[in-house]
């Protein structure tokens, strides 16, 4: 199977861009592996391309972008004053509907931190080697979605304050945390999995921080990136041992991944409540974490590459693999949908049927149908080349799924909580002013953070991008080491 | 691993601590190893802006502990959590939950799967950090002005000075013999 092999990625016979244009690799001939970066790039134009976007003089487009992220960040701090001032009367939350939008708001948020450690980890041990162009991107934007989901469970305790009390410290009260509630569980899965991603994230940043310290000019980027570099020669014996790290990451941070949405699927399903109480929940919830978290890159990743000039890297074929992932993960979660509607029927369980028909008929039935369209029908498009490959649907489709998976979250949160039980405990939920507020000041903090991110870090894996281009391959140097060296392989 | 440890001496005059030749390809810098590895040098070198693919077996590295350090981190997050969970709901506060046991496995698997991980993942990054002797940043060869571009696009063979093989001349023609693109003399 010589044809499967990497060295075989520029067989002359086929000629990239003679097959559909110099920037397409989307192609389907099996008889010839895609490349993974476009474009006539070699080392030095991979660190030339990726380091001047972090040492290049700011764009004014990035000061306008940044600004208005900085004023949706000011209204979510505005937010918070208000909650913490008067009280959590500021929000809807009601007394059936306790968790409101603090809650669906987090598990939209931890869900999209799940698709940069899912390509980090994942797809490193599945020997991806197409994740080395976007991994960066999308482990970042895990940590600053968990940055943001990680703010609404602590302030949803209703006295943030305490919130120290969720930590297993010494107090002076002499009272430990309940290690028997899966609330307990959330808070050191969230923990374990935000400091796990970060250090993944750094870990596999330090040598490109080193790139970035050896070619900057200004004495306070040379400070920076020096120091955070950690004196990084790239020497050999340095790399086998980080090479080892990384892995060793990666295999920790699958099983971690998986169990991270399975805990906070726990908080439902370990409840009495019909609509949450189901052993379907921690599957669902990974598979819509996943499918939500791949809709976010591919709705960061196509502004990326267009504004930064990155489509060598994060080509269509990055994304026409992303867009296959979604519509798995998006059949995966429709089945999961249809699936609890048949155990419901299925369980002979009076409050529980009643909890499913309320859904799509109740007075929520608006949001059941927007959520089941976004992340069940519009995902189906994906089945044709042409919308997998064509950047305006993939955005829309993208979009969707953004709004469907805050709308999935909603639809649970919601619907189960408002009738539950007994009827005269009914009530509805009707988001206040400071609710919607906070939800789009969210987006405020996560842009923040992102923008800071492609200004000044290295957008895409430097080092990993250079090891999957064919000029990192050694070509039997034993025996024809010149000829090899001469250059005539291109 | 001496290059780059601060001395306590007051450094009066530059001492010649390394030889560094320069390379511009993955094949030259992997002949170039096993030619050096065979020389029968120990303190010694490569470094590289990726990791290369087959310079472990060139340069002879023994594979790493790190595993070891995973694996002792991961017990110690397991036992800690485990014990963590034991000691703050079954002894030191026992409370009663909805006629919960005291202390069952099952409702702590998941804490403590957390904490296993956690302590694996810092076994992993410190160990390799620890290893690595990182963060060091004060290393003759940064003085190098070529040795930058050793992020970019050059792959570099250092051979120490303390190596008991060195030898100015000889060192130097060896690494000249290998088809460098430079040969330079590291000075501290």
């Amino acid at each position: 199977m010589t044809t499967l092999t990497t060295d075989n990625a520029h067989n002359p016979v086929v000629d990239d861009n003679k097959v559909l244009g110099p920037n397409d690799n989307a192609y389907q001939d099996p008889t010839h592996r895609a490349p993974l970066v476009t474009g006539k790039h070699d080392f030095n134009s991979i660190t030339q391309t990726v380091t001047d976007l972090s040492l290049r003089k700011t764009p004014k487009a990035w000061y306008v972008a940044f600004v208005i992220s900085n004023a949706l960040l000011v209204m979510f701090l505005y937010c918070i004053f208000e909650l913490l001032t008067k009280g959590t009367g500021v929000w809807g939350n009601n007394n059936p509907v306790a968790w409101g939008f603090p809650i669906v708001n987090f598990v939209f948020w931890v869900g999209i931190g799940h698709a940069g450690t899912l390509i980090s980890a994942i797809l490193f041990l599945f020997r991806q080697n197409w994740r080395t162009s976007i991994n960066r991107f999308a482990e970042a934007m895990t940590i600053f979605a968990v940055v943001c989901a990680g703010s609404f469970p602590a302030l949803h305790v209703g006295r943030p304050w305490l919130a120290y009390w969720l930590f297993p410290i010494p107090n002076q009260m002499d009272m430990w945390p309940q290690f028997r509630s899966p609330l307990l569980w959330d808070v050191f899965a969230v923990n374990t999995y935000a400091t796990v991603s970060l250090l993944f994230w750094y870990v596999g940043m330090i040598p490109d921080l080193a790139t970035l310290r050896d070619r900057c000019s200004n004495k306070i980027g040379q400070f920076f990136y020096g120091l955070f570099s950690l004196g990084w020669t790239g020497s050999s014996r340095h790399w086998h041992r980080y090479e080892k790290a990384y892995l060793l990451l990666a295999a920790l941070a699958t099983p971690l991944v998986l169990s991270v949405h399975s805990v906070v699927s726990f908080d439902f399903a370990t409840s009495q409540l019909p609509g949450w109480h189901t052993t379907i929940f921690p599957p669902y919830f990974v598979a819509g974490a996943v499918f939500g978290g791949f809709a976010m890159v591919v709705t960061l990743a196509v502004p990326a590459r267009q504004w930064f000039g990155l489509k060598d890297f994060i080509t269509m074929r990055h994304l026409e693999n992303m867009n296959k992932i979604i519509l798995g993960t998006g059949m995966i979660v429709g089945y999961a949908y249809t699936t609890e509607f048949f155990t419901a029927w299925y369980s002979g369980h009076h409050f529980e049927q009643f909890a499913f028909l309320n859904r799509p008929f109740g007075p929520y039935s608006w949001a059941f149908i927007v959520m089941f369209c976004c992340n069940v029908f519009a995902p189906q498009l994906f089945w044709f080349k042409k919308c997998r490959t064509s950047i305006p649907v993939m955005l829309f489709v993208a979009m969707c799924v953004n709004v469907g998976m805050w709308f999935e979250r909603f639809v649970i949160v919601t619907t189960s909580l408002h009738r539950d039980f007994l009827p005269s405990s009914w009530d509805m939920f009707v988001p206040t002013r400071i609710d919607i507020m906070m939800l789009i000041g969210s987006f405020g903090l996560f842009f923040t953070l992102f923008l800071l991110f492609c200004r000044f870090l290295p957008m895409v894996a430097i080092s990993e991008v250079k090891n999957v281009t064919p000029q990192a391959h050694p070509h039997h140097h034993h025996d024809d080491g010149d000829e090899a060296n001469k250059g005539g392989h291109h | 691993m001496v290059l780059g440890m601060p001395t306590n001496k007051p450094q009066t005059e530059p001492k010649l601590v390394a030889m560094l030749a320069e390379f511009d390809s993955v094949d030259s810098i992997l002949a170039a190893s096993e030619k050096v590895r065979d020389a029968g040098y120990t303190k010694w070198d490569t470094h590289t802006p990726f990791p290369v693919h087959g310079i472990d077996d060139a340069m002879g590295i023994k594979p790493t502990i790190l595993p070891w350090l995973v694996l002792g981190g991961g017990i110690t997050g397991c036992l800690g959590g485990l014990a963590l969970a034991w000691y703050t709901n079954a002894f030191e506060y026992p409370f009663l939950t909805s006629g919960k046991p005291q202390f069952s496995l099952p409702a702590n698997i998941p804490v403590i799967f957390e904490t296993t991980v956690l302590l694996a993942a810092f076994g992993a990054v410190f160990g390799m950090l620890g290893l690595n002797r990182l963060p060091w940043h004060y290393n003759p060869l940064f003085k190098k002005k070529g040795f930058a571009r050793v992020t970019n696009d050059r792959f570099v063979v250092v051979i120490e000075a303390s190596d008991p093989l060195f030898d100015k001349t000889r060192t130097g023609d060896l690494l000249s013999s290998l088809g460098a693109i430079c040969v330079e003399e590291v000075e501290d």
